[in-house]
């Protein structure tokens, strides 16, 4: 029998890049296996390097090439790099334009406002910044943000010279966040927490933990239509009594977390949570004491499923009424409890 | 008395009358003063000695001549109208004579250019009024019109002279106002007798005065002018249908209650208005005079001559003044439609210079308000840079929810940060970075500039800022105190940022590290 010579035909042309790339997506946990994958020969070089979409470089100064071998980066991850200034800053946006969506510069520090402004202008399409940790951005770093029109997350964690003014700022001009993250903001107070609830109303989460603030914002936040998680952590401002002036209600709560509010009993609680029917989870750790009371409280979540309840004092009577409890619980934390042993 | 008084009052409606009154009006006011009896025209003459002296006489003097109209040959010897005006005339006058001579001639002198002003504006209404009569004129037409002639160029030609010496008399002194008497009374005269000529036709229907009423309000007027002392007020007339309008419009004075006195314009805006009569030293206020007279001899040191001007005479006011605005078309003057009379003089004043007069003090801080008024000026000085809070739209408040409140309500608008808080903001980071914020601090108000604006340049900016901005370096500290000045519900938390505290302690640092960012 005589075989015909065939030419010779790469099977892989038969592979279509999508096919090739649906098979990267399942390799992308093992960064090893995606590397080795690209050095098998040009082709799989080039497609892969079209499928890569995220960046996280451990050094800043070869970011730049990176950034020519994959151009298709919608997000890069640069908490890896401390030392990333303006230059840098300025450097990839130009290459990334409109390409780019996310960006996370929470470990960097020596950027300013500069950076931010290249950055912004030239990546119009900026979905998520992570400037936490940016102890240095001022105000004025915030009135650039706020030229992000598209901005949906942002973390502003420990940005502690932003002050109200930006935040307003960035209230006014961000309007389709959706994600905002003030922890330990410390300049920021009720006035401009208060206008980001006015004026973003698509706020799905909201961290508030750390701040000065006092019950005075959280009438507009209450009214917030998609609000669903709600971080209010260590906001010793908020107290009982103030809590009972609420009148509004929040029905698409799903997640509290009133950790550390050593001021908030059940009654603030129940105020707060009056008609967040649908609430999943609440935390409520290192904070005052569980009775009864706070238990019967709780049970008018009927969807609720996890419980924090770490640090607190839990009475016996409190315990009774928690195993009284119908709701679906699914998980109930009492760790470093006092008053519960065994 | 009756005539007298009539033709007084004739004569100061007159003159009161500004150009652009028309003599029907004062015609009609004298129909008026006939048929209602509650008269309360009054005159203040300042200074009466030499002028209601000769309007005085004036009448008195006319009543005589009436019947006989030979107003030609009016201007007489002034000396036999001074007999005529001693015969008739009352007490009062001998009282004014005697009293006021020596002690107010400044006054004198003003009151000689006002009634001067007066006078002509008489003769304007006179014209007007011949104009407007050669119509109505009844009777003997040719005779009228040719004694009015007569009379108008006897005034113009007293007016001339009487210009020419109140000129030269303009300087306080005894003598020139001797002088210039008898021509005002002179001047008088003509003008009362134009008058009653001008309102002969009117004339023979004699206006019934409330003539004790009359003299005791002038008595009255004039010890209250005494007491007033600074300016001369003409009364004008009674607006009695203007008033009932104006009663809605917060002052609730009933019709007639009161009487509308305008100053002239000089006069407002005289920067002195009370006279030492020994030196001519103008003064603003009366006890400034009393203080300087004191240094002209011993009887000034006396508790009489340094007491303020008592006001026995007048132990209630017969009625309440108000005032009107001289400046043509305002809301304030007393032909307006809507007129709102001013409460007292100063008012007047002060009306006068913020509505009527260009405003010439700027205020230093902020290099953009105007006023006219140095008082206001002062008061917005006090004040100026103080609100901090300034939105994008430019508006400033005074306190941060203020803004907020503001930014909550409208669409695009966003708090801005100004200027000088810019510059301060940059050296508040600690100096080890290498780019400092100063970049960031000395970015103006326009944010969309800073896009745009090359990093170069503003390594430029960044220097002169902080350079130039030394104090700001506190004013992080203040930021804090901004802030959580409005909120003292709970006591500061205790982790609390303590870069700011290093700031201004390395601001050479900073400035040392902007160099090294230079591009």
């Amino acid at each position: 029998m005589e075989e015909e010579e065939r030419p010779f035909t790469n099977p892989f042309d038969n592979l279509t890049e999508e096919i090739v790339l649906t098979i990267l997506d399942y390799l992308s946990e093992d960064p090893f296996a995606k590397k080795s994958f690209s050095l098998t020969c040009k082709s799989f070089y080039l497609i892969e390097s079209r499928h890569r979409k995220t960046l996280k470089p451990l050094r800043s100064e070869l970011l730049i090439r990176a950034l020519r071998r994959y151009p298709s980066i919608i997000g890069i991850d640069l908490s890896l790099c401390p030392r990333f200034d303006d230059n840098s800053l300025n450097a990839i946006s130009v290459m990334c334009k409109s390409t780019l969506k996310s960006i996370n510069l929470s470990r960097s520090r020596f950027f300013t406002s500069v950076g931010l402004s290249s950055l912004v202008a030239k990546c119009s399409n900026l979905v998520e910044i992570d400037l936490s940790n940016g102890t240095e951005l001022t105000d004025s770093a915030a009135a650039v943000i706020a030229e992000a029109k598209g901005l949906e997350r942002l973390w502003l964690a420990r940005c502690k010279l932003v002050s109200d003014i930006g935040i307003g700022c960035i209230a006014v001009g961000c309007k389709k966040l959706r994600l905002v993250c003030l922890k330990w903001c410390l300049r920021v107070s009720d006035l401009g927490v208060g206008l980001i609830a006015m004026k973003c109303k698509e706020i799905r989460s909201l961290d508030l933990s750390y701040l000065p603030i006092t019950e005075k914002c959280l009438p507009p936040i209450l009214k917030l239509q998609h609000l669903e998680d709600l971080v209010l952590v260590g906001c010793l401002g908020i107290d009982d009594d103030g809590l009972a002036t609420l009148k509004q209600s929040c029905e698409s709560l799903k997640t509290l977390n009133l950790s550390n509010c050593q001021n908030v009993s059940h009654l603030g609680l129940s105020s707060l949570t009056n008609g967040a029917g649908c609430l999943h989870q609440l935390n409520l750790a290192y904070g005052s004491a569980v009775s009864a009371d706070m238990a019967k409280c709780l049970q008018n979540f009927s969807e609720l499923q996890c419980i924090k309840l770490d640090g607190c004092l839990v009475t016996c009577s409190g315990m009774k009424s928690i195993g009284n409890w119908s709701a679906s619980l699914k998980e109930l934390s009492l760790s470093k409890c006092s008053g519960v042993t065994g | 008395m009756d005539i007298k008084e009539r033709l007084s009052a004739e004569s100061w409606t007159k003159s009161a009358s500004s150009g652009n009154e028309l003599p029907n009006k004062s015609s009609s006011n004298h129909q008026s003063f006939n048929n209602l009896n509650s008269q309360q025209h009054q005159q203040k003459w300042e200074d009466p000695s030499g002028l209601d002296y000769g309007i005085r006489i004036e009448p008195s003097f006319l009543g005589y001549n009436q019947p006989s109209e030979t107003s030609s040959s009016i201007p007489s010897d002034p000396n036999n109208q001074i007999k005529i005006s001693d015969r008739e005339g009352g007490q009062i006058n001998s009282i004014l004579q005697t009293s006021r001579n020596q002690d107010w001639d400044p006054r004198v002198m003003l009151n000689n250019l006002t009634f001067l002003e007066q006078k002509i504006h008489q003769l304007q209404d006179l014209v007007h009024l011949i104009v407007g009569r050669r119509g109505q004129i009844l009777g003997r037409p040719d005779e009228l019109v040719a004694q009015q002639q007569q009379l108008i160029t006897a005034d113009l030609t007293s007016i001339i002279v009487q210009l020419i010496s109140t000129a030269g008399s303009l300087l306080p002194s005894v003598k020139h106002n001797l002088s210039t008497d008898p021509s005002i009374r002179q001047l008088g005269q003509l003008g009362g007798v134009q008058f009653s000529s001008g309102e002969g036709l009117n004339g023979g229907v004699l206006p019934q005065t409330n003539d004790g009423s009359k003299v005791s309000d002038h008595s009255n007027q004039i010890d209250l002018t005494g007491n007033h002392g600074t300016e001369h007020n003409y009364t004008i007339e009674e607006h009695e249908s203007k008033d009932e309008d104006d009663a809605d419009e917060g002052e609730h004075l009933p019709p007639g209650s009161y009487e509308i006195l305008q100053l002239e314009k000089e006069e407002i805006l005289a920067p002195h208005t009370h006279f030492c009569t020994i030196c001519g030293k103008g003064f603003k206020r009366d006890a400034n005079l009393r203080m300087h007279m004191r240094g002209h001899g011993d009887e000034y040191k006396s508790p009489a001559a340094l007491a303020k001007p008592n006001k026995e005479s007048s132990s209630e006011p017969m009625l309440i003044k108000r005032y009107s605005c001289p400046y043509a078309g305002c809301k304030r003057n007393k032909d307006h439609k809507k007129f709102q009379p001013l409460k007292t003089i100063l008012c007047v004043k002060n009306h006068y210079k913020r509505s009527h007069c260009d405003k010439s003090y700027i205020c230093s801080r902020c290099n953009t308000k105007k006023f006219s008024v140095i008082a206001d000026l002062k008061t917005h000085e006090k004040h100026c840079g103080r609100d901090k809070w300034l939105c994008s739209c430019g508006t400033t408040f005074s306190r941060k929810d203020k803004l907020f409140g503001h930014i909550a309500l409208f669409q695009g608008h966003t708090p801005a940060i100004p200027l000088d808080e810019k510059g301060s903001t940059g050296p508040s980071d600690r100096g080890e970075s290498n780019e400092t914020p100063n970049k960031a601090g000395s970015i103006g108000f326009n944010f969309s500039s800073i896009a745009s604006a090359g990093s170069g340049s503003q390594n430029a900016m960044d220097v002169k800022g902080s350079v130039d901005d030394p104090t700001g370096y506190f004013s992080p500290l203040n930021f804090d105190t901004c802030n959580f000045s409005g909120f003292h519900e709970f006591p500061r938390p205790p982790f609390e940022d303590s870069e700011s505290s290093f700031s201004f302690l390395l601001p050479g640092s900073c400035n040392y590290t902007q160099k090294t960012a230079g591009e």
